[in-house]
């Protein structure tokens, strides 16, 4: 899932005919796509909020709305736990289901995922601003592995036997846990969903899930699929609505068992509150991160110029593993500094559906104008604005690929996460020195190191304060590798077998026996 | 329904995705157990055929091969469309599998190829997900290890369920990464060809699977002799096992698993569910027309209703129809060969002689084909040969025990070590007599239930290794631990 993957190269954009050979063999999005989910998926069917309320959903492209879907309160929550909760009692279709058809299922929705994946690649790119083929690419292909992935994993969840002192006959079984809320965001929408539900539905869990209010078709879509696929009712449950309503209804909910976030740490902190004062369900929380990309004098200067670029500027900077502070080795600086504003320049920034585009819009007004808050904040702190800066275009919520030098690390926008296209270079002399001041942070999500010394390689992946490491690259990443971050970038961990531990409950079985025996 | 007048399409050697003659020119006839028929003539592998496919699979495992730079859930996803192809060719597989093994065609169709399916699928699934570690060692150093592939395995498998066996086999081996030359049973070579062309379909390189079909004494020992063979898997019986474990001394130490014979015992205790575990010690034995390698041959019944049990044993072997296995409604097939056949009447002869008490069957039946009547016999004690021999055909042994210790020696006093059942209410019975029993798989309250995640293997000289569940991932990987130098080690 690596985000540099798509990027078209140089020599072909300029060359019009080598353009339009190479555009022939890219895969087209579906023309005037037909938005047909818009309401609450509650025990696979399609009922109206109970309130009745709607909401608009717009294309931050154009500004214009989409359509409206139902919006889910309160109410509606308690109505998808109570199907959560049915499906979950004991002698249920899905508790008596074998854990090997839980994952037929799961394999089966990723088959259909696959059947409609242009479809689907269309509207996420309509509803989140996201470019249509990186959107094809990474978010389909992300959401595709990750459903394949955990379908395997749903017969291997092991518990063990154990040797325990005594006259005893012990053994564990990893139990699912219950309802689990799930809560994810605008950034990669459809993918977000795989994520959320591949792991808790492997496990045996049932779910209620938000999608977030500027992005809730894909997700809704899901849920078509899902019920064709054949899971039982109430198994998963989506809910369109807005995160003061919904969303905190569902954090402090006394039938919900766990609840998963993807988002902001300040809500972040608001979801771990109200679990602790409602009934301590369990917490796994992805949030921000401000994280470092540390490039030594010895890296190969092409590649690092090129994955420190799309390290921040990959999907218009609106990605928790952006990599916002570029400590760059003070022989190389200058270099570096001309490099990446050259390339910031020629990144392409228009319609989502156009394919040369590179940066789609950001999801919308209020994001937008923080950003701009933000980039205004750091030439005001003295930061030398190297390109861009300003909002761009007449309609929609587009900004300039924007690259600040010589950042101090107290500047703001050296320590906030800015969720923007909006580059930080910085200098840096030793290692102890930039391994303090990449250290430095409440966040803690990812770090990355372009160097071919062995030795620097692994000392700084050694001393970062990161869930992930990257070693001359960037946002590689896979199913198979757990993701999440130290510090105040959150706790637990998704993907990989690591996943399943956040999913499910350990019971311990001790039974008497006559006479033991090794 | 059974696909009538059925064309086989695959009859050669599979090398490198590609058919090939015998290198020899020789053929082997195809025989229908059920009629006597010849079906068709196959290609017979040669040795020199085996040094082929081992060239060709030594050739898709070298570093930078497309098999060895394919992620590992490409890998998965290529038994995953396996899968696929063997569920849209499910009713064709099924009719072969029937035509060529003599069983039943609903047994083939509902037990075998499903479980052929569901094989593939959960090890596609495991493909990604095999993990080596990170390690605090001592000293300012970084250890990780790799599980990789072992290299070039060599697979040789039997005639009684022919296309699971091909499957237990090809799909461990490849979700770890490694490739195979496998020899199917001279007697059921079809449906492993046809898996072959699947394979070819699924879109494995070139190399990764070849099918070498022919006889023991040739291309299996060629196999199991060979030089440049990582690894040699084989099921079957106990005395071709040794043989396969001394020649791989004897060669290169090849890694060994073995899956061989057994005599497994099932205990019936008096406070069972007397009616089911009349009927689970009789499918136990009948099952395949007694071909297991699992099959409950000495059953142990506890004095007080030991009387009961033989007469509903033998009220059910004697309502048993014999007939065409593509046939709904027959229960029992003919046995696979004439050797088979020979020598399961030989051993039904002995437990006569040897004062057994045969209360039903115990002649072939039928005018063609290789039909033996259900046999039980009463009245047995552990000296006799139907107490100690695998016989591999429909012959149910029941004897009689008295107390707990008496019996779980008696089933513990056989070199086999596979399987074993346990009948009983009581919890105490259950978990004492299922931990002191030497057998790799013991049933409680059932037989033969099996599952892909569970491991299966034996001890003792029913075998060594584990195939399925987790566990079969051991068997073929190579564990390769890495030790990197760092200027200063940090918790």
């Amino acid at each position: 899932m690596t985000s540099s993957k798509i990027e078209i190269p140089g020599e072909v954009k300029t060359d019009a005919a080598a353009l339009m050979a190479s555009l022939q063999l890219m895969p087209s999005p579906v023309p005037n796509p037909e938005i047909k989910y818009t309401k609450l998926f509650i025990n696979n069917e399609w009922q109206d909020s109970v309130s009745g309320k709607v909401f608009p959903v717009y294309n931050p492209a154009s500004g214009e709305q989409i359509c409206e879907v139902q919006e889910a309160e309160k109410a509606d929550v308690d109505k998808a736990v109570q199907a959560a909760r049915l499906a979950f009692s004991l002698g249920s279709v899905w508790r008596k289901m074998d854990a090997s058809e839980r994952g037929r299922l799961l394999s089966k929705l990723a088959d259909l995922v696959e059947r409609d994946s242009a479809y689907l690649a269309t509207v996420e790119s309509m509803d989140s601003g996201k470019p249509f083929l990186p959107t094809l690419f990474v978010d389909l292909q992300g959401t595709m592995k990750t459903l394949r992935y955990f379908a395997g994993y749903a017969d291997k969840i092991h518990g063990t036997t154990i040797p325990m002192d005594g006259e005893y006959l012990s053994f564990t079984r990893h139990e699912p846990i219950g309802v689990c809320g799930q809560i994810i965001p605008w950034n990669f929408p459809l993918m977000m969903t795989a994520w959320k539900l591949g792991p808790a539905l492997a496990c045996g869990n049932t779910v209620v899930i938000k999608p977030a209010e500027q992005t809730p078709l894909t997700c809704l879509y899901l849920g078509a699929l899902i019920k064709e696929a054949g899971f039982p009712p109430g198994v998963v449950n989506i809910l369109p609505g807005f995160g003061p309503t919904a969303g905190a209804a569902m954090a402090s909910h006394m039938g919900i068992d766990k609840v998963a976030f993807t988002g902001s740490t300040e809500v972040g902190k608001l979801i771990q509150e109200a679990a602790g004062k409602s009934n301590l369900k369990r917490v796994t929380l992805e949030l921000g991160g401000k994280n470092p990309n540390i490039i030594f004098a010895d890296a190969d200067l092409d590649l690092a110029v090129e994955q420190a670029h799309q390290g921040v500027f990959f999907n218009a900077g609106q990605c928790c593993t952006a990599g916002s502070r570029i400590y760059i080795e003070e022989p190389i600086y200058d270099e570096f500094v001309r490099r990446s504003v050259e390339r910031a320049k020629r990144r392409v920034v228009g319609s989502p559906f156009d394919p040369t585009t590179e940066q789609g819009p950001q999801i919308s007004k209020e994001q937008q104008s923080r950003i701009l808050e933000f980039i205004q904040s750091g030439i005001s702190e003295g930061a030398k604005l190297e390109c861009g800066g300003k909002a761009l275009g007449l309609k929609g919520f587009f900004i300039e690929p924007t690259v600040f030098s010589n950042v101090r690390d107290d500047m703001v926008i050296a320590r906030e996460e800015i969720f923007g296209p909006v580059q930080q270079l910085m200098k840096f002399k030793t290692i102890e020195e930039v391994i303090e001041r990449a250290n430095n942070s409440d966040y803690g999500l990812v770090a990355a190191v372009f160097t071919n010394d062995i030795n620097k390689a692994m000392t700084i992946s050694t001393a970062m304060q990161a869930g992930t490491v990257w070693i001359n690259c960037f946002n590689a990443l896979s199913t198979q590798c757990p993701f999440g971050g130290y510090k105040m970038s959150g706790n637990g961990r998704e993907l990989g077998e690591h996943g399943l531990m956040e999913y499910s409950e350990v019971k311990t079985i001790t039974m008497k026996v006559v006479s033991k025996n090794s | 329904m059974p696909i009538p007048d059925l064309e086989v399409q695959y009859t050669k050697i599979f090398i490198n995705n590609e058919w090939h003659e015998s290198s020899s020119g020789g053929k082997m006839p195809v025989l229908n157990p059920a009629s006597g028929d010849v079906l068709c003539e196959v290609e017979e592998g040669s040795p020199e055929d085996v040094d082929k496919a081992v060239r060709s699979a030594r050739a898709a495992f070298q570093l930078g091969s497309p098999w060895r730079r394919m992620d590992a859930s490409d890998r998965g996803e290529l038994l995953s469309r396996l899968a696929d192809l063997v569920e849209r060719d499910r009713l064709l597989l099924a009719t072969l599998e029937a035509l060529d093994s003599g069983k039943l065609f609903l047994m083939a169709y509902f037990v075998d190829l499903v479980a052929t399916i569901k094989t593939l699928r959960y090890f596609g699934g495991w493909a990604d997900k095999i993990q080596g570690r990170t390690i605090p060692v001592d000293g300012d150093y970084f250890t990780y290890t790799r599980h990789e592939p072992i290299g070039v395995c060599g697979q040789i498998i039997p005639w009684n369920f022919p296309v699971m066996m091909f499957a237990w086999k090809i799909a461990p081996a490849l979700c770890c990464g490694n490739t195979v030359v496998i020899k199917p049973a001279q007697q059921t070579p079809l449906t492993a060809l046809h898996m072959a062309a699947l394979i070819k379909e699924a879109g494995f390189p070139p190399g990764v699977v070849n099918v070498v079909p022919g006889y023991g004494p040739t291309v299996g020992n060629a196999i199991a002799q060979h030089m440049d063979i990582d690894k040699v898997a084989f099921t079957g019986s106990t005395a071709v096992g040794k043989l396969i474990q001394k020649a791989a001394g004897d060669s290169n130490l090849k890694r060994v698993t073995l899956e061989l014979g057994g005599k497994n015992p099932i205990i019936v205790f008096a406070d069972c569910n007397l009616e089911y575990a009349v009927q689970q010690a009789h499918s136990g034995l009948f099952f395949n027309q007694g071909q297991c390698c699992l099959a409950g041959s000495r059953v142990f019944v506890e004095e007080p209703i030991y009387e009961e049990f033989v007469r509903r044993s033998v009220e059910k072997a004697r309502a048993k129809i014999l007939g065409n296995p593509l046939v709904p409604g027959v229960d029992q097939g003919p046995q696979i060969d004439q050797q088979q056949f020979d020598k399961i009447l030989e051993l039904i002869e002995s437990g006569r002689k040897e004062g057994a008490t045969l209360e039903c069957g115990g002649a072939p039946w039928g005018q063609r084909g290789l039909f033996i009547q259900p046999t039980v016999f009463s009245d047995v004690t552990d000296g006799m040969r139907i107490a100690k021999e695998e016989i591999f055909g429909p012959v149910q042994q029941i004897m009689r025990f008295r107390g707990v210790h008496e019996v779980v020696q008696r089933a513990n006093s056989s070199q086999y070590g596979l399987a074993a059942g346990v009948f009983t209410s009581d919890m105490d019975k259950a978990l004492t007599v299922s931990s002191a029993l030497q057998a790799g798989m013991v049933w409680v309250n059932c037989y033969n239930a099996m599952s892909t995640q569970c491991p299966f293997g034996g001890f003792k000289m029913s075998g060594n290794g584990r195939e399925l569940g987790e566990y079969a991932l051991n068997e073929y990987t190579e564990v390769k631990a890495v030790t990197i130098k760092i200027s200063q080690k940090n918790s």
